[in-house]
C-alpha cells in the first residue's frame, strides 16, 4: 500500500532517484517509520514488460534524454550525446546492472595515502574506512541475497564462464569463480532462482536478479510510509533565508511543475544528473550551486577504467547463453605497482547479442577485417575489465548552457580524459585477457575500446574536510545539512570493484544515520 | 518489417543488362529488382539507381557473404521513406551517390555499383568515410542490418529466451570442446 502525501508535507524525506542509492535509501526510511517521497524521473515498468531484445529495450529503459560530451574519450567520438548507459525508470540503473556484488579493499578507501600523489590525479582518502563499512557490507549482501555470502551457493557457470575459467586457471589465475551476485542461485527472499535467460542488462523478466523495483520499494510501499512518484523530473531543489533545503521543484507525469516540501532532500539521480541539478539549483545564496563551496561539485568524474576482450574460438560458445556476468578473475584486483600502475582492475565475463556487439565491437569499424569478427560471432567468449581510474578535477560534470533539455533546462556536459595510469591499466589487462582467451585456443582477440559509462562515480565526493569535496561521511552536504547524497556520486575514489553493493552500503548507513538525527532532531 | 515487392521475375533482356559489378541488383522502371532472390524494391522519392547503389555500398561497408542481398535492402529501405519527407536527407543521400560515382569514375572509370571488385569499391569508400553521407549510412545500417531478427541465426545467435524458459534447460553449460 503506497502512501500519497501531500506536497506541502514538510516532514517527508523527499529522495530524488529510485536506483540503487535512492531506492534502497527509501525503502529503509520507511521501515524504519520515516515518510518518504522518491521522485523518479522515468516510468514505473513491470518485470514482465522487460524486452529481451537489445535495442528495444534500450528505447525502453536507457536514458537518452540530452547530454553532451567533451574530451579525448572514445566514446566522445562514437557515442556524443550518450555518455552514460543508464536506467530511466523506478529501480534506476538496478534494472539492468549485471549483478556484481564486490566489497572494496582496504587501501581503495585510502587511495591518496597508498598510492601518494600521482601527478594529475586529485587522490583523497575516504573519511571512512573498510572496517566501519564492514557490518554495512554485511547487511547489504544479505539483502540483495548475494552469491557466496550468507550461505548462498554460487551460480553455474554457462559456456562463457567455462571458457573464461580454463583460460584463466592455465595462466595461472587462483581466484576465479562464478564470483559474488546479487542473483539468485536458490529461491530467496520471495524470489525465485536464474533461469538463465541472458539479457540481464535489460531487466531481469524472471526477478532472480536484486533490484530496487522488485526487492526493495515493494516492502518499503508496504509499510505505507513510501510513495513514489514516476515520470516526476526534478528541476531545483530550493532553500530558505537560513540556507536550510525546503523542497525541490518537478514536473510532473501531466507536465505540470509542482513543488514538493521536504525536511530532508537527498539527491540520487546517479553521478551525471546528480551534480546537474545542484548546479541547476543555484540561488544568490549559493550563486556557485548548492553544496558547492569547496568547487567540486561535477569534478572527478570517475567511469572506470574499462574495456572488454573478446576471443573467437574455432567451435561455438554460445557465451550469450545465461547470465551475463557469469564468472570473475580477482587476481589483478590488487595494488602492484610493479605492473606499471597504481591499483588494479577485475575480469568478468560479459556478452552481448548481435545488435549490440555490432555497435561496440569498434565503434565506427566496417569493411572485411570488422564482419569477420561478427561472423564468428557463435564462437566468440567475451570479458569486461572494470579497475580503479584516478579521479581528476578537469574530468567533470558541467551546465552546457548552450544545449537545453526538454524542459529548458542546462543539460550536462561529461568531459573525460584518460589518465596515464588508466592507460597503462587498460593495457596491461587488454594483454591479460587476450592471454587467457589465447591459452585456450583462440584464434583472434578484440580489444574492444570502452563502452558509454555505466559505472558515474565520484562528481559530490565525500571528504572529511570541507574543502575536499561535498559531503561527509554519512553523504551529508558540508554546506547544508539537510542536504544528502545517496548515490555513487559520494564516492571519494572508485575502487576496482563493480560499485552498486557499496552504494547499497552506504545508504543502509545513511539511512541510519539520518534517522538518528531527525530523532535527535538536529535536522 | 519493410515490404519487398515480390515480382515474377524480371525480362532476360534485364537480366542481361543486370550482369554488371553490382551482382543480381538491377534496375527496372523505378525498382530495384534482384531476380535471384525474387523480390524487387520500388522507389519514388530517390532514384531508382540511388537506391542500388546503397544497397551495393551496404554489402561494401558490412560485408557478410552469408547474408542476402535483401537484407541489406531492408536495412536501406527506410531512406526511401525519409527521403520522401526530408529534402535534406534526399540530397545528402543522392548528392553522395554522385560523388561516389565521380570519385569512382575518376579513379577506375567506371560507376561505383558497376566496379567488379570489392576491393576497388572499399577503396572509393575509404575515400569519403569522414563525410556525412557515409557516416549516416554506416550509422543507420550497423543497426538496421544487425538488429534483423531474420539474420540472427546466420550468425548463430538465439534472440529473446525468456519466452522459451531461459537456458536452464537449454544447453546454457553445454560446451563439450574445452
Amino acid at each position: 500500500m503506497s502512501a500519497p502525501f501531500d506536497l506541502n508535507d514538510d516532514s517527508v524525506v523527499v529522495i530524488v532517484g529510485s536506483g540503487a542509492g535512492g531506492g534502497t535509501l527509501g525503502t529503509e526510511l520507511a521501515l524504519k517509520g520515516i515518510k518518504v517521497v522518491i521522485l523518479e524521473a522515468g516510468q514505473r515498468h513491470n518485470m514482465e514488460d522487460f524486452v529481451n531484445n537489445e535495442w528495444e529495450s534500450f528505447s525502453q529503459l536507457a536514458w537518452t534524454d540530452m547530454r553532451t560530451t567533451s574530451g579525448s574519450w572514445r566514446v566522445h567520438k562514437n557515442f556524443p550525446n550518450l555518455p552514460a548507459w543508464i536506467v530511466k525508470a523506478v529501480g534506476g540503473s538496478s534494472v539492468h546492472w549485471a549483478g556484481a556484488s564486490l566489497r572494496f579493499q582496504e587501501h581503495e578507501f585510502k587511495t591518496r595515502t597508498t598510492y601518494g600523489d600521482i601527478d594529475g590525479a586529485n587522490l583523497l582518502d575516504w573519511p571512512i574506512t573498510l572496517a566501519e563499512l564492514e557490518p554495512w557490507y554485511a547487511k547489504a549482501e544479505d539483502r540483495m541475497g548475494v552469491t557466496r555470502t550468507n550461505g548462498i551457493p554460487g551460480l553455474p557457470g554457462n559456456n562463457n564462464f567455462k571458457v573464461f575459467e580454463a583460460g584463466a586457471k592455465k595462466i595461472g589465475y587462483q581466484e576465479v569463480s562464478t564470483g559474488r551476485m546479487a542473483i539468485n542461485s536458490e529461491p530467496r527472499a520471495d524470489r525465485g532462482s536464474c533461469q538463465q535467460i541472458g539479457f540481464c542488462f535489460q531487466g531481469c523478466k524472471s526477478g532472480a536478479k536484486w533490484s530496487t523495483l522488485i526487492a526493495e520499494i515493494p516492502r518499503g510501499e508496504a509499510t505505507g510510509n513510501l510513495e513514489v512518484r514516476p515520470q516526476s523530473m526534478v528541476q531545483k531543489i530550493e532553500h530558505d533565508a537560513s540556507g536550510k533545503v525546503t523542497g525541490v521543484v518537478y514536473v510532473d507525469k501531466d507536465g505540470k511543475t509542482q513543488r514538493q516540501k521536504a525536511r530532508i532532500v537527498a539527491v540520487a539521480g546517479n553521478s551525471i544528473e546528480s551534480p546537474r541539478l545542484l548546479l541547476n539549483s543555484a540561488s544568490n545564496m549559493f550563486p556557485d550551486g548548492l553544496a558547492n563551496s569547496s568547487g567540486q561539485v561535477g569534478r572527478n568524474y570517475m567511469r572506470h577504467m574499462t574495456g572488454s576482450v573478446y576471443g573467437i574460438f574455432e567451435k561455438p560458445v554460445h557465451m550469450y547463453r545465461g547470465t551475463t556476468m557469469a564468472g570473475i578473475v580477482r587476481d589483478e584486483a590488487r595494488n602492484d605497482t610493479k605492473r606499471g600502475f597504481a591499483g588494479g582492475y577485475e575480469m568478468e565475463t560479459l556478452s552481448l547479442g548481435v545488435p549490440f556487439m555490432a555497435a561496440f565491437l569498434d565503434p565506427g569499424g566496417w569493411g572485411r577485417s570488422f564482419t569477420s569478427a561478427m561472423d564468428g560471432y557463435v564462437n566468440m567468449a567475451g570479458l569486461w575489465i572494470v579497475g580503479e581510474d584516478m579521479p581528476q578535477e578537469t574530468n567533470r560534470v558541467t551546465l552546457n548552457t548552450d544545449v537545453k533539455d526538454q524542459y529548458g533546462l542546462p543539460v550536462a556536459n561529461v568531459h573525460f580524459d584518460d589518465h596515464p595510469n588508466d592507460v597503462a591499466m587498460r593495457n596491461h589487462a587488454y594483454s591479460r585477457g587476450a592471454a587467457i582467451y589465447d591459452s585456450v585456443g583462440a584464434v583472434r582477440t578484440f580489444p574492444t575500446p570502452p563502452y558509454p559509462s555505466t559505472h558515474n562515480l565520484g562528481t559530490n565526493r565525500m571528504s572529511e574536510k570541507a574543502r575536499d569535496g561535498v559531503v561527509n561521511k554519512h553523504g551529508q552536504t558540508h554546506d547544508i545539512p539537510n542536504l544528502f547524497i545517496s548515490d555513487g556520486s559520494q564516492f571519494t575514489t572508485g575502487g576496482a570493484e563493480n560499485p552498486t553493493l557499496t552504494i547499497v552500503a552506504l545508504a543502509l548507513r545513511q539511512a541510519d544515520f539520518i534517522a538518528g538525527e531527525m530523532s535527535r532532531k538536529t535536522i | 518489417m519493410p515490404t519487398l515487392i515480390d515480382r515474377r521475375g524480371p525480362s532476360r533482356r534485364a537480366v542481361l543488362a543486370g550482369l554488371g559489378a553490382a551482382g543480381a541488383l538491377m534496375v527496372s522502371g523505378a525498382a530495384v529488382l534482384n531476380p535471384r532472390e525474387a523480390w524487387g524494391l520500388e522507389v519514388t522519392a530517390l532514384k531508382p539507381e540511388t537506391m542500388r547503389t546503397l544497397i551495393v555500398m551496404a554489402r561494401d561497408v558490412y560485408p557478410h557473404d552469408r547474408i542476402p542481398d535483401r537484407f541489406y535492402a531492408i536495412a536501406m529501405k527506410p531512406y526511401e521513406a525519409d527521403a520522401a519527407k526530408d529534402p535534406a536527407l534526399k540530397a545528402l543521400v543522392e548528392d553522395g551517390v554522385v560523388t561516389l560515382d565521380t570519385l569512382s569514375k575518376a579513379k577506375y572509370g567506371a560507376a561505383y555499383a558497376d566496379l567488379g571488385w570489392e576491393d576497388q569499391r572499399v577503396a572509393v569508400l575509404r575515400e569519403i568515410e569522414d563525410s556525412a553521407f557515409f557516416q549516416k549510412v554506416r550509422g543507420g545500417l550497423v543497426v538496421g542490418l544487425y538488429n534483423q531478427e531474420e539474420v540472427w541465426p546466420i550468425f548463430g545467435y538465439e534472440g529473446a529466451s525468456a519466452d522459451k524458459g531461459g537456458y536452464i534447460d537449454r544447453g546454457f553449460n553445454d560446451i563439450a570442446w574445452l
